[in-house]
Formats: structure tokens, sequence, C-alpha cells
């Protein structure tokens, strides 16, 4: 039930709407909880509304920690 | 981003190898049914050295709601029920939502609360609002929806759970000896780490609030490990979860719901744990509107979901599990949910 997916921001609409990428499919969601969203992000998507962005820097530390990687300015698209 | 990168192997067994240097015996509790199914999924409980034992909590909404809700539900014959797929088949005392669905009641699965908007706006529709933490805001955004557009054809049937204070009421139970818990990654990105501060004071146990990724998991067991001796809330997740959780979504919970006690099937009431709709929005509450009744129902003797939420026993120690009781014929909801215990210990780990 709290099941949650990543999914990828395209397009923001009319009243906190936007649609988001989905393995390839766009889907219309409520964006209310991250009104700072911009077009590019990640976001945690439940039930059809974005419950938070994801900090990809935040996911690239977590993956550091399990291995060597560059250090944070060589990190671009390393990932 | 490819999140991928959270499930390479390598990366996962030689985290475990790291593990298996730790030689006491550990148990700690996966709180949240999704985190359940990852770790059957994934093979987790099997890959762990058998010294940590990780039981399952009662983080499944589906298996926490009271039965009687589904006989009261079906005898509303001249109204949409719209609900998320999962408590289609759960039993009620005399059929599930899917036979009164067979037999001519409108009932409908949807995906969002959204959704059960849509329909509304042609028919007289009840939205089943059953979740944690991670659900509710979507749903309170819904029921202001419908009050900012007076939709008198829209109402929900408030049945949200608030995890702290089930985790209070479950560890203030003396047989239940867990050395810390594996905390809800999606209800913690709504509340944040806070409310979960009082479990090292009082019950001098940590937690970590980790993702659904193999290495996620993995990363949050080693963490526990490690602060053994320190009890404290950590994150790991903090990709999607921020210390502070999501305030906006706090705020309109706020706005629409106020805390009550609440009744967890196979476990009773817990003080505080729920959620009912403010009367200022009584306009859009079932249970009012409907006159919707719950009472306890008596459940099968033999059926052991309680013990199975509380993490007393694990699902193969129940004597219905995988003989009477299977996810085609369920007993109990735990085998019902796609994310119960019995039905991830059945799909997984048998």
């Amino acid at each position: 039930m709290c099941l949650a997916i990543p999914a990828i921001v395209v397009k923001k609409t009319h009243n906190d709407m936007g649609i988001v990428c989905l393995g390839g499919v766009e889907k219309e969601i409520s964006l209310m909880f991250t009104p700072e969203v911009r077009i590019g992000d990640w976001v945690m998507l439940h039930t059809d509304f974005a419950i938070q962005i994801i900090t990809e820097e935040d996911a690239r530390e977590t993956l550091a920690i399990f291995q060597e990687i560059p250090p944070a300015d060589q990190r671009e698209e390393k990932i | 981003m490819n999140w991928n990168r959270f499930r390479q192997p390598d990366l996962i067994l030689k985290l475990i190898g790291d593990l298996t240097e730790y030689k006491k015996q550990v148990k700690f509790m996966e709180v949240c049914g999704s985190h359940t199914m990852a770790i059957g999924h994934w093979g987790l409980r099997k890959l762990l050295p058998e010294n940590i034992i990780l039981i399952s909590g009662p983080g499944c909404p589906v298996c926490v709601t009271p039965a009687t809700i589904i006989d009261s539900l079906i005898k509303l014959k001249s109204v949409t029920i719209t609900t998320f797929g999962d408590l289609m088949r759960v039993p009620g005392s005399h059929q599930n939502l899917e036979q009164a669905r067979a037999q001519g009641c409108d009932i409908r699965i949807v995906f969002s609360p959204m959704d059960a908007l849509k329909i509304s706006q042609d028919r007289e529709t009840i939205f089943i609002g059953l979740g944690f933490e991670t659900t509710i805001p979507g749903i309170a955004f819904s029921i202001v929806n419908a009050a900012k557009n007076n939709n008198q054809n829209f109402s929900v049937l408030s049945l949200g759970k608030l995890i702290p204070p089930a985790l209070d009421a479950l560890l203030d139970d003396k047989d239940l000896k867990v050395d810390g818990l594996i905390l809800p990654g999606h209800v913690s990105t709504i509340i944040g780490m806070m409310p979960y501060e009082f479990i090292p004071y009082k019950f001098g146990i940590g937690g970590v609030i980790t993702g659904f990724e193999p290495l996620d998991i993995v990363l949050g067991v080693k963490t526990l490990i490690e602060n053994l001796d320190h009890p404290r809330i950590m994150n790991e997740y903090s990709r999607v979860v921020r210390p502070e959780g999501n305030q906006i979504a706090l705020d309109l919970i706020s706005e629409v719901f106020e805390i009550t006690h609440a009744q967890w099937r196979g476990i009773g009431e817990i003080p505080d744990s729920g959620l009912k709709i403010k009367s200022k929005y009584a306009d859009f509450d079932a249970f009012r509107k409907y006159d919707i009744k719950t009472s306890d129902l008596e459940e099968n003797p033999l059926c052991l979901c309680g013990n199975v939420l509380k993490g007393k026993i694990l699902p193969p120690e129940c004597p219905l599990f995988a003989k009477t009781c299977t996810p085609d014929y369920p007993i109990g909801p735990c085998m019902v949910s796609s994310e119960g215990s019995c039905a991830a210990y059945y799909k997984y780990e048998r």
C-alpha cells in the first residue's frame, strides 16, 4: 500500500498538476506536495501524488558508501 | 539516474559478507509490508547470516482493517464504492467485495483518490480511505477538493491509521523482543524522523529509515547492527526522506483529520492511532453520511494473523498457513493483501 515509485517530471501544468514519465509511459499526477519541483526532477510517486522530490546527490552518496566512486566534483553522469 | 544501481548483486553480497563478522543473534522488525515484500522478493532473509533475524510487523493497512467494514459496505447497494484493489478479496463475515460486485454491487478499483473524485462527478461515490501516513495526504486532498467544488456526491470512509502509535503499542508488549526497527521509508517521507524519537528513549532500541531496494535494506540492517550500543533513529533514505518530512502534506492532514482511537484487526484498539474527518468536513464523511458502524467480528480462532502482525510468530508457524489458507482461498487478511506477511511468505519464502 505504501508502494511508491520514482518518476521523472516532464511537464508542469495548471492547478499543481503535472506530467511524469514512468518507464516510457506519461501520466498526469498531482504535484501539490512538491510545488518547488522542476522539469527533469525525479519524484517519488504514490497513488498519483508526488510525495517528495528525490535528491540525486543523496542517492549518489548512499551508493558511495558501498564502493569507491569519484569525488563529488567528478561525479557527473557517472551513476 | 539509474535506480538499478541499488540492485547490484555484487554490492549486496559484499555488504552481506561484511555482516558475517557479527556473530551475536539479533532480531529486527521490518515494520512496513512493502519492506516484507521486498525482503522476500530479493531473497534477503535467506542471504543474511542466520544470526540476523528479520521479522515482519503491522505495516499492511489492508491487513489491519476490521472485517466488519466489508459487511457494512456490501449493504450499501445504491452507492458506488471505490477502493484500492487490495481490499477486494479480504473476507467479510459472509462474502468479500469481489463477490458482492459479482452479485451486482457497483464496486470499482481505483489507483488514486483522484480517480474516485472523477467517478463522483456523475454518481454518488464512497472512497474507502485506508492507508498509513503515505496515503493519507492524497485522501485529505480529495476531501478538500470535494468541499471546494461542493461535490456532494463524494465521501470518504476514513480508515487511515498512524504508524508511530502502533509501534508504541507493539513495543510495549513485553513478549515482543526486538533489537531494532527497519522503519517505513514512505511513511517517513511524510512524517519525517521526529515522530519516532520516543523509541530509543522509551524502549532502548534504535530504528533506521530505509528505502525499498535490496541495497537500501541491507544497508539498514548494517546501520542497525553498528549502532546497537547507541540506539537512535537514523535515516538511510535521505534521497527521499527529509528529517522534517513533507510539511505541506502534514498541514493538509491536520486540516482535514483529527486523531482518534482505532481498531487494528488482529491487534485490538490502539489509542491515538486513527484519523477521523473533522466536523467541518462532515458532509464528506461516509461514516456519518451513511451511518456506517464497525463492530467486532468473530475471527477464525485458528487464524494467527494477529500474532503475525505483532511480530510474535512467522507466518509458517500458523497451522492454517499454505494449507487451508492460501492466496486463492485466504482465511485471514495477511494472506490477502499483496503485501501481507503471509502472502509474502507464501510467494517467496517456503
